[in-house]
C-alpha cells in the first residue's frame, strides 16, 4: 500500500510540473489524495485490488515513457500528472483573441467558463470507473480484464489530470469541485454524475465494449476540443490526455469486432446463413448480430446526447473565448473567429427533419458532433469487414443521428434508425426491434460468465489477434488475489 | 410587440404551469412550454419565463387566495428535470422594445410581492423547493417565497447571474431581496451577484441565500414533511369552500373598454384615458355568508377585478395615453356600506381577502407610471377605498358649488375607517400620512371628518383635494392642465411622479419599485446592455458584450 501518511509526492506521482516545489498544489493534493484511495478501494472489489495486473504506467510524456509495463497493484499505480510539451510561442487558436499568445495563467474573464468545463471532463472520468465497477467478476478473460483495469486506472488518471488544474489555476474553488468530484457518484440518487450517459449502467461486457468504443469517443472529441484551448495548461493537459484515451477506443474497436468475429465463427461452423436465426445462434453461446446492432444504436444515441443541444451559446461562448477549439483547429482553413460565418444543423420544423444555416459560432456543438459521427464510423466499417470476410450477409450500420435522442432538437420526435419520423404509437410497437430489450439483455447475461484461465477466452469473444506490449496468447495479465 | 395583452387567464388555459391540490397543501409545478412564448422569436428553454408565464402565475396566486381558501402552504417547484427555473427568458429581453422590458418587470415585480405577502395578508406560505439549476429570474421567484430549501447534489445551485452574463441586474427584486429580506451581508451578496455560477450545498444556507440544505435522496419527503408541517403551525383559519372567479364581464373597442362597473374611454389625440367608476349596483350584503354567496359578483370584488384588468390593460396596451383621468359616479353612501360589511368582518376569510386585494390595485395605481389626475364630479362616489383614489394620483381637482343644468348630487368626498390603515402604500404609510408628511396633524385632522360629505371648500381646507373650481373656471382649468401635462416629456414625467408619490421611509417594496428597478432601467438604456453590441443583444452568439469602459 501507499504510504498515506509520508507521501513523496515526485516520487510517487509522476509528474512533469515541478510538483515538489509546488507548495500550493501540493497543499492541496495532500489533502485530496486519501479521498480518493478511498474512493478506489470502495469501487473496485477487494480480490482485484490484491491482484497484481499488467498495467501501462505513464510515467513521463516522452516516446520512452509514457508506457511502462510491469505487473502493479491497482491502488499503488502512480497516477501521474503529465502535460504534453510546451509548445514554443503557442497563440490562441480560435475566437476574438485568436493570434494573441496562450495563457499560461487563467484569464480572469473566463475562469468560471474555464472551471465549469474542466469540472463537466473531470466528472466523466471517475463516473465511468464507477459505471464498470462490477465488469471484473465476468471477465471474459485475463486479457480482457487486464483491458479493462487498465482503462480504469487510467480514466482515474485523468480525474487526477482535471483535479491538478482545479488544484493549481482555480484557488479554493478548484479544491472545492475536487472534492465534489469524488462526492458525486454515477446512478447516485443522492449526487449523480452531471451527465446523463455516466449515469447509465454497464451492465455486461458488449456494453463496455460500446461504451469505450463510442462514449470514450466523445470523451476523445471533448479532449480534442479542450486540446485547442487558449488556456495552454488545460491544451498540454489534454494533448496528453488523447495518447491514453486511444487505448480506450482501441479497447472498444477490438472488442466488438473480437464478439462479430466470434458470432460469424461460430455461425460458419455450425452451417447458419442466415443472421436472424436468433435462438439458433445464441444456442451456439455467441451474440447474434442483430442484438450487437440493438446495443450499437443504444450507446451511439446515447453518446450523441453528450454534444449537448446543437445550437448552445455555452459552446458558442467557450469557442469565441478561445478555451474550448473545434477538432483540428489548426488544419481548418478559415478566419478561426466564425463571427460572420454559419454553418449547416439539422432542426425539426412542423413535423419533418430540415436543414438550416445558422450562425457558425452558435453551431460548435454540432459541427464537434459530426466530426464525431465521422471518426465513429470508421470502426464500423472494419467490423463490416470482417463479417464479409466471413460470408455473413449482415451490415451494421449507425442509425440516424435523430433516432432516440434525449437531448437536442431530435428530443421532441421519434426517429426511426433510417431517419424517418415516426408517431409514438409506431415507435412504440418498434422500438423493441431497434433497442436491446430485457430479454436480449438477460441472453447476454447468462453469458457472462468470469474466465479467468490464463490464455482461455469466453465462448462469445475471440483471442486478439497480438497480446498486450507483445505478450504471448497464455500471458497472466492478471494474477489474481483469491483470498 | 403589437398585439394586445391580456392579462385575464383561467386554469384551463395555462401553459407553463399546473396545480396539484392537497387538502392545505398545494403543488405549484412551473413546467414551461418551449413553444408557448407570448410572442414569436424565441423558445422558453430551462424553464424561462416571458410575460405569459407570468400572467398564468399571477392567475394562480390570485385564485390560490380566493378559490382554495383551504390552502395554507403552497410548494413552489420545477415540472423539469434538473432545472428549477433558468430566470426571464433572454431572447425575449434581448428582443423587446425597452417599454415591454420595463412593464414586463413591473407586472412580474408586482406578482412576486403578492405571492410574497400572501403568507402575512392571508395565512398561504410559500415555499420554494429548489431542484436543478435555479438562476437569475428563476432565484428572484424563489427570493420572493417564504422558504427555501435547496437539494444538496452537488449541482444543484442558487445564482444572481445576470451582472457577470448578461450586464444588467436581477431587477426583479432580487438585489433588494438578498440584502433586505434574507439579509445576505453585503460583501458576500457582492460575491454572489458577481458570479455566473452561484452557490450550492451549504454554503448557500450558510450565506443566508436559502434557508434549509437537504440531501438529495430525502428531498422530497423532506418537503412534503415540512409543508405538512407549516400548515399544521398555520394561524390560518380552516376554510372549506372558495369561491369561483368567472370570467370578468369586458367589451374592448377602439376607443373604449367597458366592463360591468368601469368604463374606459380613450382619447388617443388627446392621449388621454378617461377611467370612469361606478357606485353599486345593489345593496350591500348583510352578512360575511351573503358577502360568499355573491362570489365574484359581489360589488366590492367585481370592481377591484374589473379596475385591476383596466389597469394592466392600459400599462401594457395603451403606452402613449400618457395621462389617466380617473371619475367616478355613484351613490357614495353606498360604497360606504360595501366598504364597512368588507372591514367589519376582517377576521372572515373572503372579507380579508378582498380588503387585501384592494390594497394590491391601490398600489397598482400608484407605480403606475402615467400622470394621474382625479376629477371629484357632482354625482361621484369618493368614498372610502375609492377616495384612496384621490391621494394615490398626482393631482385632483373637485367641483365646488352648483354647476349650471347639473342636477347630480353635490361632489362630496367620504372618509371612512378604511382611510386610515386597511389600504397601506408600499412605504408602508397611508396614503393619507404620506400625504400629510410634513404636517402629521392633518391625518388626525381628516380623521376627525369621518361621516361628513366633504364638500370641496371643506375639503380643500382639509388638504384632500389639489384645487377646487366652481362652474366658472372648471373645464378650462381641466383642459389647461390636461393639454398641459400631454405636452411634457413622458420620461421627465414618469421620474417625477415616481420620486414625489413616495415620501416618507423607505421599505423593501419601495426599494424594489425605486432604487432598484430605476437603476434597471437606465442600465435597460445603455448600450452596455442593449446597444448592437451589447451583452444583451449579443447574448448566445458566442460573442461578448463590447463594453464602454467609462464609469458614470
Amino acid at each position: 500500500m501507499l504510504d498515506l501518511i509520508n507521501v513523496s509526492y515526485d516520487t510517487q506521482i509522476p509528474n512533469n510540473v515541478g510538483l515538489s516545489s509546488d507548495r500550493k498544489v501540493l497543499k492541496a493534493l495532500e489533502r485530496w489524495h486519501p479521498g480518493y484511495i478511498n474512493w478506489w478501494n470502495d469501487l473496485i472489489p477487494e480480490n482485484f485490488q490484491k491482484s497484481d495486473v499488467y498495467l501501462r504506467t505513464a510515467v513521463s510524456v516522452d516516446p520512452k515513457g509514457w508506457a511502462k509495463f510491469d505487473y502493479v497493484k491497482m491502488p499503488e499505480y502512480r497516477w501521474g500528472v503529465l502535460l504534453a510539451p510546451q509548445v514554443e510561442d503557442r497563440t490562441v487558436p480560435c475566437g476574438e483573441h485568436y493570434g494573441q499568445p496562450a495563457w499560461q495563467e487563467v484569464p480572469g474573464e473566463y475562469r468560471n467558463m474555464l472551471k465549469r468545463l474542466i469540472v463537466i471532463q473531470g466528472d466523466t472520468e471517475p463516473g465511468s470507473v464507477e459505471q464498470q465497477r462490477f465488469l471484473g467478476k465476468t471477465a471474459p478473460s485475463l486479457y480482457d480484464l487486464r483491458n479493462l483495469f487498465q482503462v480504469n486506472v487510467e480514466e482515474g488518471r485523468h480525474l487526477w489530470a482535471m483535479v491538478y488544474l482545479l488544484f493549481k489555476y482555480f484557488g479554493r474553488d478548484g479544491r472545492e469541485e475536487a472534492d465534489d468530484l469524488l462526492r458525486r457518484s454515477s446512478g447516485s440518487e443522492e449526487a449523480p454524475r452531471m451527465l446523463g450517459a455516466f449515469n447509465e449502467e454497464t451492465p455486461d461486457w458488449l456494453s463496455f465494449f460500446m461504451f469505450t468504443y463510442f462514449t470514450d469517443r466523445d470523451g476523445k472529441m471533448q479532449l480534442e476540443s479542450l486540446a485547442q484551448s487558449g488556456f495552454d495548461p488545460l491544451s498540454r493537459t489534454c494533448r496528453f490526455m488523447l495518447t491514453e484515451e486511444a487505448h480506450h477506443m482501441f479497447v472498444g474497436e477490438t472488442g466488438v469486432g473480437r464478439i462479430v468475429e466470434r458470432t460469424c465463427q461460430a455461425m460458419k461452423e455450425a452451417g447458419i446463413s442466415d443472421p436472424y436465426d436468433i435462438d439458433k445462434i445464441r444456442d451456439l453461446g455467441v451474440i447474434d448480430l442483430p442484438t450487437i446492432q440493438k446495443k450499437l444504436n443504444l450507446h451511439y444515441s446515447l453518446s450523441l446526447d453528450l454534444f449537448g443541444q446543437e445550437v448552445s451559446t455555452n459552446a458558442a461562448n467557450a469557442f469565441n473565448a478561445g478555451i474550448k477549439g473545434r477538432y483540428m483547429e489548426q488544419r481548418i482553413d478559415d478566419d478561426h473567429r466564425l463571427t460572420g460565418d454559419t454553418y449547416v444543423v439539422r432542426s425539426v420544423r412542423d413535423g419533418t427533419i430540415v436543414t438550416e444555416d445558422v450562425p457558425a459560432l452558435t453551431a460548435i456543438n454540432m459541427r464537434l458532433r459530426d466530426d464525431y459521427v465521422r471518426d465513429a464510423s470508421g470502426g464500423v466499417g472494419r467490423w463490416n469487414k470482417a463479417i464479409a470476410k466471413a460470408g455473413v450477409d449482415f451490415e451494421l450500420k449507425l442509425p440516424h443521428e435523430g433516432f432516440h435522442r434525449q437531448i437536442g432538437v431530435f428530443s421532441s420526435v421519434n426517429v426511426d434508425p433510417e431517419g424517418k419520423i415516426l408517431s409514438r404509437e409506431e415507435w412504440e410497437a418498434k422500438s423493441k426491434d431497434w433497442l436491446p430489450t430485457k430479454a436480449d439483455g438477460d441472453f447476454i447475461q447468462s453469458l457472462m460468465v468470469p474466465c479467468y484461465e490464463p490464455g482461455q477466452f469466453a465462448s462469445w469473444i475471440a483471442p486478439p489477434k497480438v497480446g498486450i506490449d507483445n505478450k504471448p496468447g497464455d500471458f497472466e495479465y492478471v494474477k489474481l488475489h483469491m483470498a | 410587440m403589437t398585439k394586445a395583452i391580456d392579462f385575464q387567464t383561467d386554469p384551463s388555459k395555462y401553459r407553463h404551469w399546473r396545480v396539484e391540490y392537497d387538502g392545505p397543501v398545494a403543488n405549484l409545478f412551473m413546467d414551461v412550454d418551449e413553444d408557448g412564448g407570448l410572442f414569436d422569436g424565441y423558445q422558453l428553454k430551462l424553464n424561462s419565463y416571458d410575460l405569459g408565464v407570468d400572467i398564468e402565475l399571477s392567475d394562480i396566486v390570485q385564485r390560490m387566495r380566493f378559490e382554495h381558501p383551504e390552502v395554507k402552504v403552497v410548494v413552489m417547484q420545477s415540472g423539469k428535470d434538473r432545472v428549477f427555473c433558468a430566470g426571464a427568458n433572454i431572447r425575449m429581453l434581448g428582443g423587446a422594445a425597452h417599454s415591454h422590458k420595463v412593464n414586463f418587470c413591473k407586472f412580474t415585480n408586482e406578482t412576486r410581492n403578492t405571492f410574497e405577502a400572501a403568507e402575512a395578508d392571508s395565512g398561504q406560505k410559500y415555499i420554494a423547493a429548489v431542484k436543478g439549476a435555479c438562476a437569475g429570474g428563476g432565484y428572484e421567484l424563489a427570493l420572493a417565497c417564504n422558504h427555501i430549501m435547496l437539494t444538496d447534489d452537488s449541482s444543484s445551485s442558487v445564482a444572481l447571474p445576470e451582472v457577470p452574463l448578461l450586464a444588467v441586474l436581477p431587477g426583479t427584486g432580487g438585489l433588494t431581496r438578498v440584502t433586505d429580506k434574507r439579509r445576505v451581508r453585503r460583501d458576500l451578496a457582492d460575491v454572489f451577484c458577481s458570479m455566473e455560477e452561484g452557490v450550492r450545498g451549504k454554503r448557500a444556507q450558510d450565506w443566508r441565500l436559502v434557508d434549509e440544505v437537504i440531501p438529495n435522496s430525502k428531498f422530497d419527503e423532506t418537503v412534503a414533511r415540512r409543508a405538512r408541517e407549516f400548515a399544521a403551525q398555520s394561524p390560518k383559519a380552516d376554510v372549506t369552500q372558495g369561491i369561483t372567479l368567472g370570467p370578468i364581464s369586458r367589451t374592448i373597442t377602439d376607443d373604449a373598454i367597458t366592463y360591468s362597473l368601469v368604463e374606459v374611454a380613450l382619447d388617443r389625440a388627446g392621449r388621454k384615458a378617461t377611467i370612469t367608476i361606478h357606485g353599486p349596483d345593489e345593496p350591500a350584503p348583510e352578512s360575511a355568508d351573503a358577502l360568499v354567496a355573491q362570489g365574484d359578483q359581489g360589488y366590492m370584488l367585481r370592481l377591484a377585478r374589473e379596475l385591476d384588468d383596466a389597469i394592466l390593460h392600459l400599462r401594457l396596451n395603451e403606452m402613449t395615453l400618457g395621462n389617466w383621468v380617473f371619475r367616478s359616479q355613484g351613490d357614495p353612501e353606498a360604497v360606504l356600506e360595501h366598504e364597512a360589511l368588507i372591514l367589519d368582518h376582517r377576521d372572515h376569510w373572503l372579507a380579508n381577502e378582498i380588503a387585501q386585494y384592494w390594497k394590491r390595485v391601490l398600489k397598482r395605481i400608484d407605480v403606475t407610471s402615467r400622470s394621474l389626475v382625479a376629477l371629484v364630479e357632482h354625482g361621484s362616489c369618493f368614498a372610502g377605498m375609492l377616495a384612496e383614489i384621490l391621494w394615490a394620483v398626482d393631482r385632483s381637482y373637485m367641483m365646488e358649488d352648483e354647476f349650471e343644468g347639473d342636477n347630480r348630487a353635490l361632489a362630496a368626498i367620504h372618509l371612512s375607517d378604511g382611510n386610515f390603515g386597511a389600504y397601506p402604500m408600499g412605504n408602508d404609510l397611508t396614503r393619507l400620512q404620506t400625504r400629510f408628511y410634513g404636517t402629521p396633524e392633518a391625518v388626525g385632522t381628516a380623521k376627525e371628518a369621518i361621516g361628513e360629505a366633504i364638500e370641496a371648500e371643506r375639503a380643500e381646507e382639509l388638504g384632500l383635494v389639489t384645487y377646487i373650481y366652481d362652474d366658472i373656471d372648471w373645464e378650462d382649468e381641466i383642459r389647461i392642465f390636461l393639454e398641459e401635462r400631454a405636452s411634457f416629456s413622458p420620461d421627465a414625467m414618469t421620474g417625477m411622479e415616481a420620486n414625489l408619490r413616495f415620501a416618507g421611509p423607505e421599505t423593501m417594496e419601495t426599494r424594489i419599485f425605486g432604487r432598484l428597478t430605476a437603476w434597471q432601467n437606465w442600465i435597460f438604456n445603455r448600450p452596455n446592455a442593449v446597444g448592437p453590441n451589447g451583452a444583451l443583444q449579443r447574448y448566445g452568439t458566442g460573442q461578448r458584450g463590447d463594453y464602454d469602459m467609462e464609469r458614470v
